[in-house]
């Protein structure tokens, strides 16, 4: 059983059918990427399974349905999300937004250790952690954006294109992290990419997604060697 | 010299009851992007709450703070009941239940308790204090304190507390609380608890001075504007800070400026708010809204 | 070109109007000529709110100003009426476009806040200025006959005016709307920004907006000064202001018919509230206004609106 189960999703925004009825599996301890054009349906997919868009069909995390549930409850089973645009709270400072992603734990020791757990791993938040949000930048942000999200000790990360708009080294560094964090926390990973060799680079398996439906699948390494898909696809 | 350090001193008591009901508009205003037009009668439907519990032979003190639990409680049911189901829908929608819940309040009370003025107890020794020559009267003095234990209650809360923290991350970014399992939907209840709370506290002090009635908190609601208006909507101590200069402002301008009755003492009111936008709209405090294209 | 369907309702509409002076009683038919001054009023506000995005909770200053010109032209020059109410019309339009000059520094809140500041003070100016105004006695005038010896009592003139003037600033206003003007309108609600930088004049197309809007509120003042044939500041009060408003949002935004709805809501069901309680009808009142921000959260007009897209839709997936 994997960790996450994805059967027949659809998603709509209003009117607007996104999704097109999509499976898909994470497994526990993997790193999994969905791949895509722009308007493909990458980021509504991870949207609705943290239930932020209506959908019918079936998602199953860790055996349990979680389709319909609403985003605070998805959250305290054990799923953060690092979204688009970052989410970061500008007006609070780089520590308060570090505090705000171990909200359902509680307080207390655990979280303080978290949190230097979590500095460890992003010396520049640490550095940086009585600045409010807004005055990161944007490789900045998106650090924190993903330490945030670890300050829940989450079971599986979703994270939606987090090399958008930043520098190669800094995305190599993000990347490097999350490797990191995968293997030596058993996070798994759901990951959401348009630059599809960085991300070729870090799964282990890959799907691949054209205007709100899965074209192809398989593990990473296949689809990073099959020429016509990555030529027609990935766009190298 | 005495006269205005006199009147000074009552300008701070007056402008603090403005400035926490300002801060009771700008709690539920940086939340929610909408001014409850309501905040007025709430705070006076929770005085005669505290009226009839006095009545009932309930001692002051225990009046005073079993009139805040149920004011919260009150707040709380309020939104959840009451805004949550407009609560998506467009802001005219949601200012319009505002006035619709404004005006059943008004004209409950009035059916309850009849639209006779009733007074009001102060908690504080009728005697002045008298410092060197100047008289000030101790329920002014009373009142500021009270505003000021209120208002350092509540900035500890949001500073220091957990839930305080999570209150202004829902105020700023709902969806990014919710990424992070906050229930924003109670923290936005919350919010009005806490807002309908220092609307009783407000009521509880103003209600000596002018003397309880359901049209009580009208002209204050206008002040409160005046107040949140020179503070700035987006700041919450500059809002308190605007009630103190707008309370000060008023009594100055009442008492040396001959001409200014008591009906244009609210032209004054007004007037500021004027000035204010048309030379700094976002208030002296306020941060300018900035608009990302 | 408007559907088949909508013009055959709006002439059964319009047949209904005309047929209802001959069967009501000259009070209801008062209460129905007041509907159509708000509905004028209403139509007023929408453009400035509704369509154009600006927030105004002083209308029923432009409401007295036009309502105090035909009064004070009428009972000091003995001007005719209708003259006045062309003249109101055009003070309120110099007066709403010079006011929507600094207006355009305000947004959202700040300019509600600007506008509610000017709602409070209009009682006060208008006892101040005694001279011209009468104070707080007002200005009593008398209601005018019909002319060309036409056999109407002056209820049913007045009523029969009324609905020629709301015809003709209604269909003045859609065909504003509907064209050009009418899309830099809402365009400018939508994405000033973006309209800006697609060439439309946003300063002078929300200044003249707040113009013919506070032109049209100020017509519709003018007419309720004849209509009553009386006025005296408390009758211009905030409430008057938060009134208009509450018909807007009640009648639905950028909706002319929603002027109408509204017109209906504001006029009857204060009547109706106090009919249930004469104890607290305010509360009755109150319950209503929620109620119908509850199942109609985007007005009268709103609702139809979404039940003729529903029924178009059906259409179309059944067809298909």
């Amino acid at each position: 059983m994997a960790l996450l189960e994805v059967r027949g999703l659809q998603a709509q925004y209003g009117w607007t059918k996104v999704l097109h009825g999509i499976d898909f599996d994470v497994q526990e301890g993997g790193i999994t990427t969905i791949l895509g054009a722009n308007g493909a349906g990458k980021t509504t997919t991870l949207r609705a399974v943290c239930g932020m868009v209506r959908t019918s069909g079936d998602i199953r995390f860790a055996g349990n349905r979680i389709a319909g549930r609403s985003t605070e409850d998805v959250v305290r089973l054990g799923i953060a999300h690092a979204p688009e645009g970052r989410g970061t709270f500008v007006n609070l400072t780089v520590e308060e937004n570090l505090r705000l992603g171990a909200y359902v734990r509680g307080g207390g020791a655990d979280v303080t250790r978290d949190l230097e757990r979590v500095y460890g791993y992003f010396p520049v938040l640490a550095q940086r952690k009585k600045q409010t949000g807004g005055t990161l930048s944007g490789g900045e942000q998106q650090m924190l954006a993903v330490a945030r999200a670890l300050m829940l000790r989450p079971r599986l990360l979703l994270l939606d294109e987090p090399s958008l708009g930043l520098a190669p080294l800094v995305v190599r560094e993000i990347f490097r992290i999350v490797q990191t964090i995968n293997r030596e926390e058993r996070v798994s990973v759901l990951l959401v990419e348009q630059n599809a060799s960085v991300a070729l680079g870090l799964a282990n398996h890959a799907y691949l997604m054209e205007t709100g439906r899965v074209v192809t699948s398989g593990p990473a390494a296949e689809l990073r060697q099959n020429d016509a898909i990555r030529r027609a696809y990935l766009g190298y | 010299m005495e006269i205005f350090f006199q009147q000074v001193v009552s300008g701070l008591a007056t402008g603090g009851i403005y400035g926490s009901v300002a801060l009771a508009l700008v709690m539920i205003y940086q939340a929610t992007d909408v001014v409850n037009y309501a905040q007025g009668e709430m705070a006076m439907f929770s005085t005669y709450l505290a009226w009839t519990l006095l009545n009932a032979g309930v001692p002051y003190w225990w009046a005073f703070f079993g009139t805040l639990v149920i004011s919260f409680v009150g707040g709380v049911l309020l939104e959840r009941i009451v805004i949550r189901p407009v609560e998506n829908k467009p802001i005219l929608t949601i200012v319009i239940v505002c006035i619709g819940l404004l005006v059943i309040l008004n004209s409950v009370a009035g059916w309850i308790y009849s639209y006779i003025q009733k007074p009001f107890p102060s908690p504080f020794p009728p005697k002045p204090i008298i410092l060197g020559t100047v008289v000030f009267g101790t329920h002014d003095l009373g009142a500021i304190g009270v505003t000021l234990v209120v208002l350092a209650f509540l900035y500890a809360f949001f500073r220091f507390t957990t839930l305080g923290l999570a209150m202004r991350a829902a105020a700023q970014n709902p969806m990014s609380s919710r990424l992070c399992g906050i229930r924003v939907g109670w923290m936005l209840a919350i919010g009005w608890g806490l807002a309908a709370m220092v609307g009783a506290v407000a009521g509880m002090m103003v209600a000596p001075i002018v003397f309880l009635d359901p049209n009580m908190m009208a002209g204050i609601l206008i002040y409160a504007f005046a107040s949140a208006t020179l503070g700035g909507f987006t700041s919450p101590g500059g809002a308190v800070l605007g009630g103190l200069i707008v309370g000060v402002i008023e009594n100055l301008v009442g008492t040396y400026v001959h001409f200014i009755g008591t009906e244009l003492k609210l032209t004054v009111a007004l007037a500021l708010i004027l000035i204010v936008l048309v030379f700094k709209p976002s208030g002296l405090f306020g941060r300018a809204a900035v608009h990302r294209v | 070109m408007m559907a088949r369907a909508r013009i055959v309702g709006l002439v059964a509409v319009l047949v209904v109007a005309l047929a209802l002076p001959f069967f009501l009683s000259n009070f209801r038919l008062f209460q129905f000529t007041q509907v159509g001054v708000y509905a004028i009023a209403l139509l007023g506000l929408n453009m400035l709110t509704g369509y154009n995005g600006q927030i105004s909770l002083g209308h029923g200053a432009f409401y007295a100003l036009g309502a105090y010109t035909t009064a004070i032209m009428i009972d000091r020059w003995s001007v005719p009426y209708p003259l006045t109410i062309v003249a109101a019309g055009v003070l309120c339009l110099v007066a709403g476009f010079l006011f929507g000059i600094p207006a355009l520094r305000l947004e959202g809140l700040y300019l509600a806040l600007a506008t509610f500041a000017l709602a409070l003070a209009i009682p006060q100016i208008l006892k101040y200025f005694e001279h011209w105004t009468g104070g707080s006695q007002g200005i009593v005038l008398s209601k005018p006959n019909a002319p060309w010896g036409l056999k109407l009592s002056p209820d049913q003139w007045l009523y029969v005016f009324t609905l020629a003037v709301l015809v003709v600033l209604f269909v003045l206003a859609r065909n504003l709307l509907a064209g050009r003007t009418g899309r830099a309108v809402v365009a400018i609600r939508d994405n000033p920004i973006a309209a800006q930088a697609m060439g439309v004049n946003t300063a002078l197309y929300k200044s003249l907006t707040f113009g013919v809007s506070a032109a049209y509120t100020g017509v519709a003042g003018a007419l309720s000064a004849i209509v009553i044939a009386f006025v005296a500041p408390d009758a211009f009060n905030v409430f008057l202001s938060i009134t208009f408003l509450t018909g807007i949002v009640i009648g639905g935004l950028a909706s002319i018919s929603g002027a109408i709805f509204g017109a209906l809501f504001i006029q009857f069901v204060p009547n109706w509230a106090q009919d249930i309680s004469k104890a607290a009808p305010w509360a009755i009142y109150g319950i209503f206004l929620i109620g119908f921000m509850y199942v109609m959260p985007f007005g009268i007009a709103g609702a139809l609106r979404r039940l003729a897209a529903r029924a178009a839709r059906r259409g179309t997936v059944a067809r298909a």
